[in-house]
């Protein structure tokens, strides 16, 4: 299982994603877990075994006929599945085409995954040269009829099936060349793929090493279907009788049975059984690998509804006027073995009207949880498990999805991190914002359309018609950003909820965003509850700020008392570590060794 | 006076364009630079300015459609497979994402030692130079054993560190380094980074777009914009006294993390922009002139 980050480490380095992905249970074990990966794979190994078993297991050879066996009974002595139309063991024959299909599964499946994955990660990692070469050789054994071209070569074949399946393996091959191309194309570029290059590397081990781990999961499933490919192809050319007669197989035996359907039926059924059983194995057996490897995490079952108990003890009697005023508020999510994890504990903190409120700290330090909880969309697995949020003294928590969409749509607002994340690519930001325009109050179209023209250009944008019939691509981070303020308020919401609004925006930009929250503000005396983790975007906006850490708010206070004279240790490291603003590098650019030494002197 | 460590000039990289008869886009237009051993020379800018473009023409990432890359006096512009191999002794990277930038299958040990076999060390040598390496960034010596996953962003940063020392290099490019970072971790790396300097006197070419950490790691600084450089001095007269407009602006622009002097900047900047606005509408002016510097003499308290 997952071990944890050591402790002995820079201890408080716990920047960042800390969450354990969901490779961190071994695929393997995570299978075994599956019943239909256990089930089919466990069909697989025994009817596999059976056929390594066969000559201790069957008393006849697969074309040893006896005119006594024409035809027998099932269960006659030695003859367990009884005898063919021409007095063959139906069992031993039947032991004998596994041996036939599996030999087949396997020529098959190893030539299409050497063919396909050497030259998919050659296309797909060396320049366009090379790939257009690669995709135009397999397009054309594409375009190849299979069956026909298997049945045409014969007499290159003889006959042989396994020749017959190198062949089909070829014919294979393009569909996992296209498959692994597609992987390795998309991890090329990666960090640690250039770190490799500029590591000195020789290809052949990035392409080893790096490369083909990536591509070894949906590999690894497509086997299981081109096995079932191979195994279905091989017996099809069998019932048709192209190929040696001489070789059992589960084609061959069911072209028999065919034939002589009227009388023994039940010798067209052993052999389709059996071929019907493997196949419908090897594709369970895919899917659940499928399952596994790409599959996200198993989703924690849900503990509890996402209730809450909100207080209503001597606190909440006592409100603080405010416009926002959320108490001891606490939000936690249901881990994999049960329990629950909180990550928002008893967060208590109040806005005013026309006030803005930084919520600052490090990366999980629960900040946008808090915001999110206060606009009720947090995820559908995460629990609050206590506390109120209070809109002009009416109680958020616990409304309906209706009413709450009905405040978020005109008394909160929300401006996202990432704006083009939140704008729909496929629709003009006219349209966006006309809808969104219209399902706050019900008006006509066209005054809509004059109302976001109007917002558009409020919002600073220089030419709003042309932005108006836009796409979000054809727009710059700080444009959408513009776009999805003017829609956040356009309504005159009491409230915005700005989640890191620039964070994802160039320097300049995030002046310029900064300014036009501040000047709206003012414009519709909003409440404004900036999250960010930037000190300087507090200094420039902020009238009061909240510090969280760990889920918890350690100190609240005015912005100047709380630059000036931080009151929490935790403020004070976290105001320790911004970088000097009047103090650039001074000491020279060192040239030799021996500094160090002179200094120690 | 010997040949500078690094030596771009007039270096132009296109990417090319899609379809059939679309022209490449030319994204770095005739940048030259030099950066001297042991130095941090800052490369700063915005985003599609090119600094990340430079940092991989550097690194032999991107093929340069024009001019040329001297290292230690050696063109490299052109160099084979081959050559790029030998070179990544003396260049190495540190890429933003710690994320990304730690394949995730390999043990860390795996990951460091990768290199060094590479250019053929003994696994026994190789294991003592990881140990080595992971004292180096501060990392307990079991994190060798570890998967990438089982760190923390900062502490990834750290091994991609390790990796880019592991071969003793002369220069290491380091793109954005501390952007992915938390503040407390940012500067405890940017401290590791200067701590590391001073022992090996490694070159950075450090590219950021953060003016606050470019300020507190380099020597000097050359500012980018829109696939140029538009300044370039020591670190404390690029971000204390820029001469050109666009330096001014960016400064500006960053927010200080003081109430009173934030609203002083922001005051400032636009009194910029309100005059670069009045010159515009006035006469067309080069944009590679330097605006009238007087009202940041009147004001800077740096200066």
């Amino acid at each position: 299982m997952n071990t944890p980050p050591s402790n002995a480490a820079p201890a408080r380095e716990q920047g960042g994603r800390d969450e354990t992905p969901a490779g961190g249970r071994a695929p393997v074990r995570r299978l075994l877990r599956d019943p239909q990966a256990v089930l089919s794979a466990g069909v697989l190994l025994v009817v596999v075994a059976l056929g390594l078993l066969t000559p201790f297991i069957t008393e006849h050879g697969p074309n040893q006929a006896s005119l006594e066996a024409i035809n027998d009974e099932a269960g006659t002595h030695g003859y367990p599945l009884g005898g063919d139309k021409s007095g063959r063991d139906i069992f031993a024959r039947l032991l004998h085409s596994v041996n036939t299909s599996v030999v087949s599964a396997l020529i098959g499946t190893s030539i299409a995954l050497a063919v396909g994955v050497t030259f998919g990660l050659i296309g797909g990692y060396y320049d366009r040269r090379l790939r257009g070469v690669t995709e135009w050789v397999f397009s054309l054994v594409m375009t190849f009829p299979g069956l026909l071209l298997l049945i045409v070569l014969l007499p290159v074949t003889r006959g042989d099936y396994r020749v017959t399946m190198m062949i089909f393996g070829v014919l294979l091959s393009p569909g996992i060349y296209r498959l692994v191309r597609n992987l390795v194309l998309g991890v090329r570029n990666e960090p640690y793929v250039d770190a490799a290059r500029v590591s000195g590397l020789p290809d052949r081990r990035i392409l080893g090493r790096h490369i083909l781990y990536t591509v070894r999961g949906p590999v690894v499933i497509a086997t299981a279907f081109l096995a079932g490919a191979s195994i279905g192809v091989q017996s099809g050319l069998a019932f048709l009788g192209v190929g040696s007669s001489t070789v059992p197989s589960f084609g061959a035996m069911i072209a028999d049975g065919f034939t002589n359907f009227y009388e023994e039926p039940l010798q067209l059924l052993w052999p389709s059984l059996a071929l019907g059983v493997i196949t419908a194995c090897l594709v369970l057996l895919g899917n659940s690998l499928r399952d596994v490897l790409e599959g996200g995490r198993p989703k924690p079952s849900r503990i509890t509804a996402p209730s809450r108990r909100p207080t209503t003890g001597p606190a909440a009697e006592a409100d603080p006027p405010g416009l926002l005023t959320v108490q001891d508020l606490a939000v936690a999510y249901p881990t994999p073995s049960d329990g629950l994890n909180e990550v928002v504990s008893g967060v208590t903190l109040s806005l005013r009207a026309g006030e803005t409120l930084g919520l600052v700290g490090e990366s999980g330090s629960g900040k946008t949880q808090t915001a999110f909880a206060i606009l009720g969309v947090l995820p559908a697995e995460a629990v609050v498990t206590r506390g109120s949020v209070r809109l002009d003294g009416r109680e958020l928590l616990g409304l309906g999805e209706r009413e709450l969409s009905g405040i978020r749509g005109r008394a909160i607002a929300y401006v996202p991190q990432e704006p083009m994340a939140n704008l729909d690519p496929s629709a003009t930001v006219g349209s966006q914002l006309v809808e969104g325009l219209r399902a706050a109050t019900p008006t006509p179209r066209r005054e809509a359309r004059e109302r976001a023209l109007a917002l558009l250009d409020r919002v600073g944008i220089a030419d709003p018609r042309r932005v108006f019939a836009s796409y979000p691509h054809q727009l710059s981070g700080g444009m959408a950003q513009r776009v999805l303020i003017a829609g956040a308020v356009a309504s005159r919401p009491s409230l915005l909820i700005a989640d890191e609004p620039t964070t994802a925006l160039d320097v300049t930009v995030q002046a310029e965003i900064l300014d036009l929250l501040r000047d709206l503000r003012e414009e519709l005396n909003m409440a404004l509850l900036l999250v960010t983790h930037n000190f300087g975007v507090v200094a420039d906006s902020c009238d009061r700020v909240a510090v969280m850490r760990q889920g918890r708010i350690v100190e609240t206070g005015d912005v100047l008392d709380l630059f000036r004279a931080p009151g929490h240790p935790y403020t004070r490291t976290l105001l320790d570590a911004i970088l000097d603003e009047h103090a650039p590098r001074t000491d020279p650019p060192g040239i030799a060794d021996e500094r160090p030494l002179k200094e120690v002197r | 006076m010997t040949a500078p460590l690094l030596g771009l000039s007039d270096l132009r990289v296109s990417y090319p364009g899609h379809g059939l008869r679309a022209r490449p886009t030319e994204v770095l237009h005739g940048v030259s630079l030099q950066a001297r051993e042991g130095e941090t020379l800052g490369i700063v800018g915005e985003s599609g300015s090119g600094k990340t473009t430079l940092g991989r023409a550097v690194l032999g990432l991107v093929k340069p459609s024009g001019g040329n890359v001297r290292f230690q006096g050696r063109d490299i512009t052109h160099s084979s497979r081959k050559e790029r191999r030998a070179l990544a002794r003396d260049i190495q990277v540190v890429f933003q994402d710690p994320y990304s930038s730690l394949n995730p299958a390999l043990a860390v040990g795996d990951i460091l030692s990768e290199p060094l076999t590479a250019h053929g060390a003994t696994a026994r040598e190789a294991r003592a130079r990881v140990a080595e390496l992971l004292d180096q960034v501060g990392l307990p010596g079991d994190a060798a054993r570890r998967l990438p996953r089982e760190f923390s962003g900062g502490q990834r940063q750290r091994v991609a560190i390790a990796r880019a020392l592991a071969p003793v290099p002369h220069l290491i490019v380091c793109d954005e380094p501390v952007s992915a970072l938390d503040l407390t971790t940012q500067a405890r790396v940017l401290d590791l980074l200067v701590d590391i300097q001073r022992r090996t006197s490694v070159a950075y070419l450090f590219i950021s777009h953060d003016l606050a950490v470019i300020r507190h790691v380099s020597h000097r600084v050359c500012v980018m914009r829109g696939g140029e450089i538009v300044e370039t001095g020591t670190a404390g007269q690029v971000t204390s006294r820029p001469r050109h407009s666009y330096t001014q602006r960016l400064v500006l622009a960053a927010p200080v993390p003081d109430p009173v002097e934030q609203r002083e900047r922001r005051e400032r900047r636009h009194r910029l922009l309100a005059r670069e606005r009045a010159d515009l509408s006035g006469a067309r002016i080069p944009r590679r002139a330097a605006a009238a510097p007087e009202e940041w003499n009147d004001t800077d308290r740096d200066a």
